[in-house]
Order: C-alpha cells, then structure tokens, then sequence
C-alpha cells in the first residue's frame, strides 16, 4: 500500500462529489424546495470544486494522463501557487464548502462525498503529497556548436604531386592501388 | 491494451506490459447488448406505466405527480441490472457454462469472454438508474413534505392528514403518506424522514458506497493503485446488504384493493369532507407494496459466494513445480503442475504468489500443449509483481520447488478452430505471438501422432515484432521445432517467416556484414528474418500458388488495424470457385 498516492483517488472523489453538489443544487432550485438558498449555494460550490478538481495533478512516479482539454484549468489552479499546491489546504477547502450542503436534504449526498473527499487530501497532505501542474514538455534544442559556424579557410596541408604519385619502382608502399598495371611512362 | 478486472481476483493493472498476458479486451456482441438494452428499455416504460396510470396510485399520484413513476421505472431497471452485475464476474461459472456448451455455436462461447466489458456497462447503466431513481425521489420527500404541511389543496391535505389505523387484524399500516412528523423545522423533516426510514437510510449508504466504487475503479487509479480499487470495491457487500432491505419499510403506497372497490378516487376526489360519513366514500386505507429486489439479487449472489469459494479451493489446491528456467532477456519459464488441470490451446491461468502479495492474480497465457503433463507460462519482467517474482526464483537453490503458487483457471476462448482448416496462416504480431506457442506445440503432437482430429497439412507462421528481445525462448522453440521437423523429412509443414519491423542501421551493418551465414543472425532460424512489415499480397499469392485448391484459415493475435488489413487481403484472395483457394479469417481474440 506504501506506494499509493491518495490524492490521485482524492480528486477523483472530490470532482465526483462536485459533480453532485451540482446535481443536488439544480434539483433544489429548479423544484423551488424548501431552503433553496442552500440548493443555489451548491451549485456555485459544485462548479467551483470541479473547476479547482478537474486538472488533474501529476503523478510523483510514472505517467500521468490528462484530463481531456485540462491545459487551460490547469494554469488557472497553477496561478494560485501554494493556495491549490499544498493538500492541507484543499482538505480544509473542501471540508467547509460541504457543510452548508447539510442542511439541505437535495444536497446531503453532495456534502458527504466531498467530506469523504476532504479526507481523503488529509491522508495525502499527511503524507507530504502536493499538487504539480502536468504541462508540456517544452523542446530544448541543442544548441548549435560553435565550430559550425567557421568552417576551415583552407585545405588541409598535403605532399606535393611528385610525392603523391606512385613510383614504379616501389609498388608495394603506394597509398592506393591501381585497377590496369602501373608502367612507367617511356 | 484493457487489462482484464475479474473481481474476487486482483490484477495489478501494471501487469498490462507483461508479454505474456492476455489481449482480453473484446467487443460485445451486438446482439447481446440489444437484448439487454432492450430488457432495461421494457422494464423501464413498463414500470413506469404500471405507476402512472395504476388506478391504485390515483391518490399517491396527486401528492407525487410522475414523480413516482419516475422513481420506480429506474428502481425495476436497477432490480434487473444488480442481478446481471455478479453474474460476469463469475470466471469459474462462466468456464463451466462454457464446458456445457462444447457442443453449441462457437459464438455463444466467445460472448461468455466478454465478461468485463459487460460487467462495466451494467455498472454505468446501475449508476445513471441511481441518479434518476435518487433525484426522483428528492421530488417526492420534498412533495410529501409539502403535502404534510398543508401546502398544497384540500385533497392533498386531507389524505395527508389520514391517520394510522391499525386496528385491523395484521397490523398494517393504512397511511398514505409517510412523513408522518411534523413538529420540527420543515426544512428538515425531508433529511430527518430520509435518516430515520429503513428506505432512505439505506438508500444513502449504499449510494455512498457505490460512489466510492465508481471513483476508485476509475482507469487512473485501478491502474496505478491497485490496492484501493481491490479494497474499495468491496463495498459491494454493503451494497448488497443494504440493497436487499433498501424496500422493507412500505413506503410506497397505494390503495388497498378492498378500500378501491368501495372508494372510488375519481369519484370522491373532490368530496373530502365527506369521506367516512356517506357510504360511498369511507375512508380509504392503504397499503405499502413489499420489498422485491431480493428476489432478483439472492439468486447472483449465491453464486458468487459460490465462485470466491471455489476460487479458494483452487488456491489451496498443490501446485508443484516440474521445472524453472530463466530464458534470455530475464525471462522466465514456469512449468507446473496440478492434479486435475486440463487445458485448451490458447487459454490462460491467474497465478497468485503470496509471498509476494496476497491479492493480486495476474493473468498469463499458458505456452505449452495440452498434449504435455504439465503447463507451462512465460513470464517477462514488465513490473512489480513479476520483477519480484523472477527475483525470488533467481535466489533459488538449484532444483528446489519453488514458493506457493495458486493457480486459477484455465480460462478462455479455446482457439479449436485452427486444427480444422488444411491450410493454416497464423499471424502473430508482437506480444500476441504467446499462443502460438501452444498452438503450433499442439499442432506438432498432434501431426506426429496422426491425431484424427488435426486436419491441417500445412502451416505458414508469420511472426511480426519490433524487436526479438524478450522473446528468444520463442525463437528457441521454433529452432526446436524445425530440427524436429527436418529430422523426420517433414521440413514442408511448417513454413515460417519473421518481420522485424523496428530495424535499424546497427541491424542493417550486422546482416550485411554475415550475409554468408547459412543460419539466420538473428534468430539463429534457418529460414531468414525479414526486416520491414510483411508485403500481405506476395504473401497471400505464394500461400494460394501452394495450395490451389485448399480451405486456408487466417488466425491473427495482434492488433485491430492489422485484422481489418488480413479480413480483407482474405475477401480479396479467396477464388469464387470452389475448388480454387479459398481464405477464411478468423475473428477470435486469444
């Protein structure tokens, strides 16, 4: 079990529970029900905890898959730095968000969910799990080396010709070999 | 690739990358997911007319309005899906179904495979029905709240207002509507009348609980973090529980029959002050209709209890080991052994290690034949289960058994077929090329020994891989096979071909420089590797120039987009004629 990172499960939780926060709100609003203020609350609450839940984090080992289309939530939660970084915070978040949802029966549901999901960031937090945004891998190019840029001036220093051309008379040290047998010029 | 989820078993969703693993991921059946389909679609629209034109709900509907249909038509589709859900994940009762059904269409055989899909999309319907059933009845507690407090007209209020009148002989109660408080805050009679009924009690728990199973089986975690999908999910058992006596309470009311035939709602509607003192109308009683849902979930669940025993007693069953080989590319080679264990070509077992964790089951596919006394897998390393476990049987002293294994299964599709066809093509394409391994195995015994029942004459193998890491135990096999073959002067059964399709430079540089060995440098196979994806055509033309006028059959273990390319090279080739070449592809999954 030691390998486990509970916030992976939190946030799945928590965007579930927001999920219902939103269901029970719209239910109790639009049905007119006693204490639809409190209904009309959820819903802003179960659009916000999605908002804040629906980028997922990245995993601390192994790869982490994106939600689709998350990029965007993603900078928004990133901009808020240490506030939507840190666990202990969104524990606490969670955990005062839902209670209001409890004096209302449309929104009971809501309200325990994102609890359990409060809880749930308590056991990642106390396990010194946070938050990182999954962003793109941006390309570095190498850079282009220096000696590119300065190609030599001039060829590299060779023997002169009569040097370079083999000598009939000694075959065998020549540098390359010819395909018609070398005579000498008469 | 799907990880297969059996419950009751675990499967480390990690274990996907394991080489030796089955591809279980199937696509349902259209015909089934019509019949079921068109099951929830009855239940639905039949219950939800029952209550929305029963003449005994008259009453309940003018407190409800179709809010009461709209909670019982999900709850009857509920019924039927929590019945269905234990039922897929039952693999011992499926392979048992399936043994009875030796003699019955191979299709009907395939869709007892399709297990986990299946079990998924029971899942989803189960959760939609939940919502609906849930916010329904959001309705009708706030309505009857309503209604209790007077809100609403007189013949709400006064068939709220009907006491409880339990003087007749069985002591039910004759009430409508269930709320019967109202001394306290009306806000919060709706959440006080949900927490102290049996029905409303129990509805929010087992919502809860099947909430904390949806969240944790979810792909991220069931994947990464088996432990809490393996844990979570059993709260099924509350839910179950919970499930069972959900409808105790008789909280859906309706007029009794007797209060029907002498009070008519149509007529003493609107006379409610009336009610009791003209003998039309005497007060009319009611009554609560009884729990069902243990009446379709009793069934499942006894059989379920009945598969996690029988899954113990297999665990618990010996398992001794003929044989432990690490193969090259940390590859190991288990060969068991059980009293009683018969196998198919093709199959699987789970294989659980306790000493490495208690848990989890990870599928494999079995590479030896029937025709041996014992059975075989291949295990690679590709994670934490099987690195622990080749780690272990490293550590081992030479020639001793090595840790408790419990072994379940065999499961699967047998893949029989292929000793039907004359003419065999067996495709394999990377990690699908395991099967093979028992297949052409079997395929060998069965030729040497003239077994009746193998009709195939000739085999081409076509074997396509990125690379032979990992798999030089097949290659080994292959080696093994060939010298068999050549030795008897049957070197023409078996023709195979392999296509290295991740080649590179360094590969190129190596084949050119040993172009001149007689034996392949890659695989150490007389016949030569071919680097590049196979040119199907030039294929299809040498099998059908071979074998004018045979019955060919096309078996693929590999990818969809490469069954889609062979389904249709097999319509292409196949002559008209029927004593020319004619191609059948095989659409089984190993």
């Amino acid at each position: 079990m030691g390998k486990i990172e509970w916030a992976m499960w939190a946030n799945e939780q928590a965007l579930a529970s927001g999920l219902i926060l939103l269901t029970g709100g719209i239910v109790g609003v639009a049905g007119q029900f006693r204490g639809w203020e409190f209904a009309a609350y959820s819903v802003a609450a179960g659009v916000f905890v999605c908002l804040l839940e629906y980028p997922r984090g990245k995993r601390a080992k192994g790869t982490s898959v994106e939600r689709t289309g998350q990029y965007c939530f993603t900078v928004c939660v990133k901009a808020f730095g240490p506030l939507t970084r840190n666990y202990y915070v969104r524990a606490f978040l969670h955990a005062a968000i839902c209670v209001p949802g409890g004096f209302m029966l449309a929104t009971v549901l809501g309200c325990v969910c994102l609890g359990i999901a409060s809880l749930i960031y308590l056991a990642a937090a106390i396990r010194g799990e946070h938050w990182e945004p999954i962003l793109p891998r941006k390309e570095v190019r190498k850079p282009v080396a220096e000696s590119i840029k300065n190609p030599p001036q001039n060829p590299p220093p060779r023997p002169p010709p009569e040097m370079r051309r083999k000598q009939a008379k000694d075959l065998e040290s020549a540098a390359y070999d010819n395909p018609i047998s070398v005579t000498a010029d008469e | 690739m799907e990880g297969g989820v059996p419950a009751g078993g675990s499967y480390k969703a990690s274990g996907l990358r394991m080489s030796t693993h089955r591809k279980p991921r199937s696509s349902l059946h259209h015909g089934e997911l019509s019949v079921w389909m068109g099951l929830n679609i009855f239940l639905f629209v039949w219950f939800y007319f029952v209550y929305e034109q029963g003449e005994t709900f008259y009453y309940t509907r003018h407190l409800l309005g179709s809010a009461l249909a709209w909670a019982r038509a999900p709850a009857a589709v509920l019924n039927f899906n929590c019945m269905l859900i234990l039922l897929p994940v039952c693999r011992n009762l499926l392979s048992l179904l399936r043994g009875s059904f030796v003699r019955c269409s191979r299709t009907m055989r395939k869709q007892l495979d399709k297990n986990l899909t299946f079990h998924k999309l029971v899942a989803y319907m189960i959760a939609l029905m939940t919502a609906v059933h849930m916010i329904a009845h959001l309705l009708n507690v706030e309505w009857l709240n309503n209604s209790r407090q007077g809100v609403y007209d007189n013949l709400s209020t006064a068939l709220s207002n009907l006491e409880d009148d339990t003087d007749d002989s069985d002591h039910r109660t004759t009430y409508l509507n269930p709320i019967r408080k109202n001394d306290i805050d009306p806000q919060q009679i709706p959440t006080y009348f949900v927490f102290t009924s049996i029905a409303g009690l129990t509805g929010v728990i087992i919502t809860l609980a099947l909430i904390l199973i949806i969240t944790s089986s979810m792909e991220v975690i069931r994947r990464n973090y088996f432990e809490v999908f393996w844990y979570t999910h059993h709260l099924f058992i509350i839910f179950f529980a919970g499930l069972v006596i959900h409808g105790i309470g008789y909280i859906v009311r309706r007029q009794n029959k007797e209060s029907y035939k002498e009070h008519n709602p149509l007529f003493c509607q609107n006379r409610t002050e009336d009610w009791g003192k003209i003998p039309e109308c005497p007060i009319p009683q009611f009554e609560g209709g009884p729990a069902q849902t243990w009446w379709y979930v009793i069934g499942p669940m006894v059989i379920y209890l009945c598969e996690r025993l029988l899954r113990f007693i297999r665990y618990m069953q010996n398992v001794q080991y003929r044989k432990i080989v690490m193969r090259p590319s940390k590859v190991l080679e288990l060969q068991l052994v059980k009293k009683g264990f018969k196998m198919d070509v093709g199959q699987y077992v789970f294989l659980n290690c306790p000493a490495i964790s208690q848990l989890e089951w990870h599928p494999f596919t079995m590479t030896s034949a029937p025709e041996e006394d014992f059975f075989s897998v291949h295990i690679r390393s590709a994670g934490d289960w099987t690195d622990k476990l080749i780690d272990i049987m490293q550590k081992l002293p030479e020639g001793s058994q090595g840790p408790k294994m419990g072994v379940d299964g065999p499961f699967g599709t047998a893949s029989e077929d292929v000793f039907d066809y004359e003419v065999s093509m067996l495709v394999g394409a990377g990690i699908g090329v395991t099967p093979f391994a028992s297949i052409l195995k079997s395929i060998w015994y069965k030729f040497k020994d003239n077994d009746p029942n193998l009709k195939t004459r000739k085999i081409y193998f076509y074997w396509l891989c990125r690379e032979t890491h990992a798999f030089e135990w097949f290659a080994d096999l292959l080696k093994a096979q060939e010298k068999e073959m050549e030795e008897r002067g049957m070197g023409d059964f078996l023709t195979y071909k392999l296509f290295l399709t991740g080649w590179d430079q360094s590969h190129v540089n190596y084949v050119m420089v040993n172009v001149d060995r007689e034996t392949d440098v890659v695989t150490g196979l007389k016949q030569k590797t071919h680097y590049g994806r196979p040119n199907w055509d030039k294929e299809f033309e040498q099998v059908r120039k071979e074998n004018p006028t045979s019955v060919v059959g096309m078996f693929l273990c590999g990818p969809e987009a490469l069954g889609k390319v062979l389904e249709k090279k097999c319509g292409k080739y196949s002559d008209v004629d029927p004593r020319k070449t004619k191609f059948y592809f095989n659409k089984e999954n190993f």
